[in-house]
């Protein structure tokens, strides 16, 4: 049984990469996924996007980017999000009482600070601010400049009209600079799929936003803690609300400047680096490459010239050297 | 029987079979294959079973072993073909002839080797031609797009140029550390050996190391003032840092500039080690030991048995393709 295990991988390895990687993986059912040798979480979330995305195209183009404004002093840490995001997605699921119980229960899944991860595409951490719960809800945060799309050296990111950033699954080459680059520590990686791994990570429900709804997990939220709706006005929302009770918030909107600005936005009463948010100043994060990548271009070109030069130089004068010889030879016969 | 004497000269260098074999009986060779033999299982466990099972690679640390020292400390330390090819041919040091051929092959090995080490690190290493040329722009601009996660002392903005420097001193000790061996093990290739002169070249080499290592803390100290980070070096990260600069480049510029004036050939081929040594400590510190150093060490990344044997089995057969190429060809000569 091992060796028949062995040889079937052998061939599926051989047969997809003489067919350059179209293989029937994304054809298959999440179903069938899950009972393949391979372990895979068997995410077509992000394919389904992009295609969607391919589609649509110029059709679509709203007015303003959208976004989510996360009010942090109103979370309850339910975790309902959560649930419904697996469920739309068609993530690993739990039925959705056992998130929201997790929250009394000890030990509990607070006890640790959570990353996001292949299979669950948001997260809701607990912090401690003056012996009271914070709990903060984490996910890709659909950078106006991303970091991601920056890094990406196949073009496996695009950042939509709508304010999603998008991800395409039949370019990446899992590489995984992405995950280096994502300031705030999002992509999500298939580690245990041999042959098809992926990136994974939150879409911003952008099948939904296109279509007239709101994200899974903001209609799912029954504490108020999160609204959907065009970026400049979640913006004046946010500083209404914090205006209307400056003893409840610090006046800070996280994500308005942050790392060039996002398409997701906080307001808090706890300071925001208390609560694991990463400090970024105004720059996007690709402006720190851009002005350097083209002096380093022109290094390198420098640099290599003398090489490829050198290299041809060797040839030819070997070439020549022989050819004397073989004169010189040719002359004693 | 044309091809077959063909083979038996150029491959077998005029010895039949068993002789050859019998021949290459040796401890090293035992131990090259005893490494090799670890390192085939590896990659072939790799192919099959995914990147998960074989390294401690994880969300948290998308790069690893492989990207630290095959890509970072492989393509840095594949730099004597640059630096001799340059000093040859394009500043015209004809006295160093004898270095570039050598340097250029190492060079070549080592490039073609470094992608090839990539492969077993990219997760869909089939699409690795939609990725052609990738490990030369990665080199330099690696980390100017994680600027908030790499602690303050690695990061700066002049990191490609370090980079690029740190390149040449240790594509100058590796030519130094390349003809000492060889001129050790290989000395039947090369005719008309003439120690005197030999000694007299490497001092020349020390003294381009020297100066590249001065340019290198030069601007090293004129980076820690730029971005003020001279107070972290009262804290662990910061000894760590001093262990590496102080230890890897300012003492062997130290050693060096004295061995340069008592003539001491011998002292310069052992800091060329620790130079090339310090490379490779470089480039670990960058990638793995700085990267997400906020986070507590017991969380840190180590690499598995596997990475560290695929590994040595990259470097290894470097070598037995070096030795190889050198008995065949006219590279010494
Ligand atoms: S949060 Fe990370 S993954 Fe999301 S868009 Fe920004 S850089 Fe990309
Ligand atoms: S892992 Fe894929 S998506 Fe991420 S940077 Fe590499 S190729 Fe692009």
């Amino acid at each position: 049984m091992k060796r028949r295990e062995f040889l079937k991988r052998i061939l599926t390895i051989a047969g997809i990469s003489l067919i350059g990687g179209k293989g029937n993986v994304y054809g298959e059912s999440p179903s069938d996924l899950s009972q393949r040798a391979v372990k895979s979480t068997g995410n077509i979330a992000n394919r389904k996007n992009w295609l969607k995305y391919e589609a649509l195209k110029d059709k679509q183009k709203p007015k303003e980017p959208y976004a989510v404004l996360v009010d942090l002093t109103k979370c309850i840490g339910c975790r309902r999000c959560e649930w419904a995001c697996n469920e739309w997605n068609k993530n690993p699921n739990k039925p959705i009482k056992e998130f929201e119980e997790s929250k009394d229960k000890k030990p509990s899944v607070f006890d640790k600070i959570r990353r996001t991860s292949a299979g669950a595409f948001t997260v809701v951490n607990r912090f401690y601010e003056n012996g009271r719960p914070v709990y903060v809800k984490k996910q890709c945060m659909h950078c106006t400049e991303p970091a991601c799309q920056a890094a990406c050296f196949v073009d496996a990111f695009k950042k939509t009209p709508h304010g999603a950033v998008l991800y395409n699954p039949s370019l990446c080459v899992g590489c995984r600079y992405c995950m280096i680059a994502c300031p705030f520590d999002i992509p999500a990686y298939e580690y245990y799929d041999p042959i098809t791994p992926q990136i994974t990570k939150c879409t911003m429900c952008f099948d939904r936003i296109t279509e007239s709804q709101i994200p899974a997990c903001v209609e799912i939220c029954s504490a108020d803690a999160l609204r959907f709706g065009p970026r400049n006005e979640m913006l004046k929302l946010a500083y209404e609300t914090i205006n209307k009770n400056p003893e409840r918030y610090i006046p800070h909107v996280y994500g308005e400047h942050e790392a060039g600005g996002t398409n997701w936005l906080y307001i808090s009463g706890v300071s925001f680096e208390k609560l694991g948010f990463p400090k970024l100043d105004k720059n996007p994060i690709p402006s720190y490459s851009k002005n350097f990548l083209f002096t380093v271009k022109v290094l390198e070109i420098i640099a290599a010239a003398p090489l490829v030069w050198g290299a041809y130089y060797m040839i030819s004068k070997n070439r020549k050297k022989k050819e004397s010889q073989d004169v010189q030879s040719n002359e004693k016969q | 029987m044309r091809n077959n004497s063909w083979f038996k000269e150029k491959i077998l260098l005029g010895m039949d079979f068993k002789e050859y074999v019998s021949k290459h009986a040796t401890l090293p060779f035992f131990i090259a294959f005893l490494i090799l033999a670890f390192s085939f299982y590896s990659m072939a466990y790799r192919l099959l079973y995914g990147l998960g099972p074989a390294t401690n690679l994880s969300d948290t640390y998308p790069w690893g072993l492989w990207i630290s020292f095959d890509i970072l400390a492989g393509i840095a330390l594949a730099a004597p073909g640059l630096t001799v090819g340059t000093a040859v041919y394009l500043f015209g040091l004809k006295d160093y002839k004898k270095f570039a051929r050598p340097a250029i092959l190492s060079s070549l090995l080592g490039y073609v080797f470094a992608v090839f080490a990539l492969m077993f690190d990219l997760g869909r290493y089939y699409r690795v031609p939609y990725v052609i040329g990738w490990s030369w722009g990665l080199n330099s601009i690696l980390f100017l797009i994680a600027p908030s996660k790499i602690h303050p002392l690695w990061y700066s903005a002049l990191l490609p140029l370090f980079f690029l420097i740190s390149a040449v001193f240790a594509g100058i000790s590796m030519v130094i550390i390349e003809s000492t061996i060889s001129h050790k093990i290989f000395k039947e290739y090369i005719k008309e050996f003439d120690e005197k002169d030999f000694d007299r070249k490497t001092i020349g080499l020390a003294k381009a190391l020297v100066v590249s290592l001065f340019v290198y803390l030069i601007l090293k100290i004129l980076d820690l003032t730029h971005y003020d980070n001279w107070h972290y070096l009262n804290t662990d990260y910061g000894y760590w840092y001093l262990f590496e600069i102080v230890g890897f480049v300012m003492t062997p510029a130290l050693i060096l500039i004295n061995a340069i004036k008592t003539n001491n050939a011998k002292v310069v081929r052992v800091i060329a080690f620790v130079v090339a040594f310090g490379v490779i400590v470089n480039r670990f510190n960058v990638s793995l030991i700085a990267y997400n150093w906020y986070i507590p060490l017991s969380d840190k990344y180590y690499p598995t048995w596997m990475e560290v044997a695929l590994s040595l089995g990259v470097v290894t057969l470097i070598i037995l393709f070096y030795r190889f190429i050198v008995r065949r060809m006219p590279i010494l000569s």
